[in-house]
């Protein structure tokens, strides 16, 4: 089987929790295959994230250049055409970075594309078997690729544990010399920080948080009842900060807040994996709902199948006269 | 500015509950209600709100048999000027790589500035905008949620984690993948569609297209869904049953127990 390599998405110096993941990816992949980290970076910082991967990959390949000071995917892509073989199993997390640099790379690499996969039940010959989800978590599906000629298999991030086993000892190799032309034609200008809201849904220990199944803009206000008879706050998933019926700082999710509250009322959310990735903490989930088959009753600690626009305004009452 | 919009016709997950058919080879498809993916429809409105702007034309197309032509007629009423239908028995079974072969093809037919797509669709793969541009040897920016155009370049934001944004400056001619909440996308009535029911769509099969249909068929696809499935994932929620009086009550007293409620 051809090498085995993870690009290691990084931040402020540390590896991001992915790194770990890709390394479990790689050994269900084939558990005696050597894994290659690569860290591309500018400066002093990548040298600890380096350092640190080592542990846990067979060999770990930095690249240090200023075009790379920012992890723009179009100068991330070039590089790894660069310096990669044609037949290059590459492992990438799908987090908002994989997600731009993995379909595109995989046609440059003339590999296959393997796209948000959430396991990897193993190689049988050229084909890899994965497990990946469908409509929104609704239904998963088996699917084989041909990695005959190399693949780019990005890797839903939090899916499979991460190996915490660091037992690879590697060794960091500084490949700078490497790196080729980076010309691209997308410049990284800067990053805009999240607007602060008037209300910071991290702080609070008890969420009401309303998904689609609210229906309309002026039912948010039957969550914010009672969100104020039990002392709470109102957060929410994507599609509300969409219709723009509630502030982006009240969504939560990987591209929203990250929340760690004791309890988190999921009301008319299905449970996408991008909302629950923005739960952290372990708190006690109820989950309301009137589609029974919402992946969010997986997911959830107790769940109570009824239309929230009913149910909320009976549970208000209830707290209230308690 | 010319610009071409890649969209798909989906089943809605709003309005259906997607199940697995009995032998697992497929979904329930009997009944469902179908329409744009979601994420082309912001896609679509940021195409026709440029244009208003700066001038030019929006092509809205697909992949698809003559019931995904509905899909392009919708945004055609919501504004786009032309559609194109890509149609042949022989795309039947394509994955990701295949359908973005197929319109790479169209795209060398027209001239196209700017190539909008959706972030993603049904089968969240998020992939075919990518595969296009690094086909046409395009720059490229995923999950795009602010577009302003700058003479022969745009300036980009792109959605990360944290509901940061990135910006970016990126050259013409280029493809973007459009992330929801990037506009409000105007409604559509029936007597919008009305309006459009005439209009010619043009077809390409895959001699128009000059592309060897044994590429990009099922047969020539690398990666091959085997099955649908529901996994069994742990032992999921304990469903409060009862009457309503009796659900509440039961909420209540495990709230109190876990802290929601004093």
């Amino acid at each position: 089987m051809a090498d085995i390599y993870a690009y290691i998405t990084h931040k402020d110096g540390v590896a991001e929790d992915s790194a770990l993941e890709l390394v479990t990816a790689a050994k269900k992949i084939d558990a005696g295959a050597p894994v290659i980290a690569i860290v591309t970076g500018s400066g002093g910082e990548i040298n600890s994230v380096a350092d640190a991967v080592a542990a846990s990959y067979s060999r770990v390949l930095k690249f240090d250049h200023e075009a790379l000071a920012y992890p723009n995917a179009e100068v991330v892509r070039k590089l790894l055409v660069n310096i990669l073989p044609a037949d290059a199993i590459v492992l990438i997390a799908n987090d908002t970075f994989g997600m731009d640099l993995g379909p595109g790379l995989s046609i440059k690499l003339d590999s296959t594309f393997v796209a948000d996969v959430v396991d990897i039940e193993g190689v049988d010959g050229n084909l890899l078997k994965v497990v990946r989800q469908e409509y929104s978590g609704m239904v998963s599906t088996h699917v084989t690729a041909d990695i005959s000629s190399g693949a780019v298999v990005n890797l839903r991030p939090g899916a499979l544990a991460p190996d915490e086993s660091q037992s690879a000892a590697g060794a960091v190799e500084d490949r700078s010399a490497d790196v080729g032309d980076l010309t691209v034609k997308r410049t990284f200008l800067e990053v805009v920080e999240a607007e602060v809201g008037d209300v910071d849904i991290t702080k609070s220990d008890v969420l009401i948080s309303v998904g689609r199944g609210i229906e309309d803009e002026e039912n948010i206000e039957i969550a914010q009842e009672l969100a104020d008879a039990m002392g709470a706050v109102v957060s929410c998933s994507r599609p509300i900060v969409d219709a723009k019926w509630l502030e982006k700082s009240r969504q939560v999710g990987t591209s929203g807040q990250t929340v760690k509250p004791k309890v988190y009322m999921a009301c008319g959310i299905s449970g996408s994996f991008q909302h629950m990735g923005g739960i952290k903490g372990a708190p006690f989930i109820v989950a309301i709902n009137k589609n029974v088959k919402a992946p969010i009753f997986q997911m959830a600690d107790v769940g109570i199948e009824a239309d929230i626009l009913e149910f909320l305004p009976e549970l208000t009452e209830a707290i209230n006269k308690s | 500015m010319e610009i071409l919009v890649c969209v798909k016709r989906v089943p809605d997950t709003a309005e259906n509950e997607i199940e697995v058919n009995r032998s697992g080879s497929d979904i329930e498809r009997d009944d469902l209600v179908y329409s744009v993916n979601e994420w082309d429809n912001y896609a679509v409105e940021e195409a026709i709100l440029i244009r208003d702007k700066v001038g030019g034309s929006v092509t809205v197309i697909t992949v698809g048999d003559d019931e995904s032509e509905e899909v392009l007629r919708r945004e055609m009423a919501m504004g786009a000027d032309n559609g194109l239908l890509l149609c042949d028995d022989a795309f039947e079974g394509a994955d990701g790589k295949g359908i973005a072969t197929l319109l790479k093809a169209a795209v060398e037919k027209g001239k196209y500035d700017l190539i909008l797509t959706g972030a993603q669709a049904d089968d969240g793969a998020a992939q075919v905008g990518g595969m296009l541009a690094a086909m046409l040897d395009y720059p490229y920016a995923a999950l795009v949620n602010k577009i302003e155009v700058a003479g022969d370049k745009l300036k980009v934001g792109r959605e990360i984690e944290g509901g940061n944004q990135e910006m970016n400056e990126i050259q013409l001619p280029c493809v973007l993948s459009i992330q929801t909440g990037i506009n409000e996308p105007r409604y559509v009535g029936i007597r919008g569609i009305r309006k459009v029911a005439s209009l010619e769509i043009p077809q390409y099969g895959a001699a128009d297209l000059g592309v060897d249909a044994a590429t990009v068929v099922a047969s020539g696809a690398k990666v091959k869904r085997l099955d649908y499935f529901v996994p069994e994932m742990g032992e999921g929620a304990e469903m409060l049953e009862g009457s309503t009086e009796e659900i509440i009550a039961k909420l209540i007293e495990l709230l109190k127990a876990k802290g929601g409620l004093k």
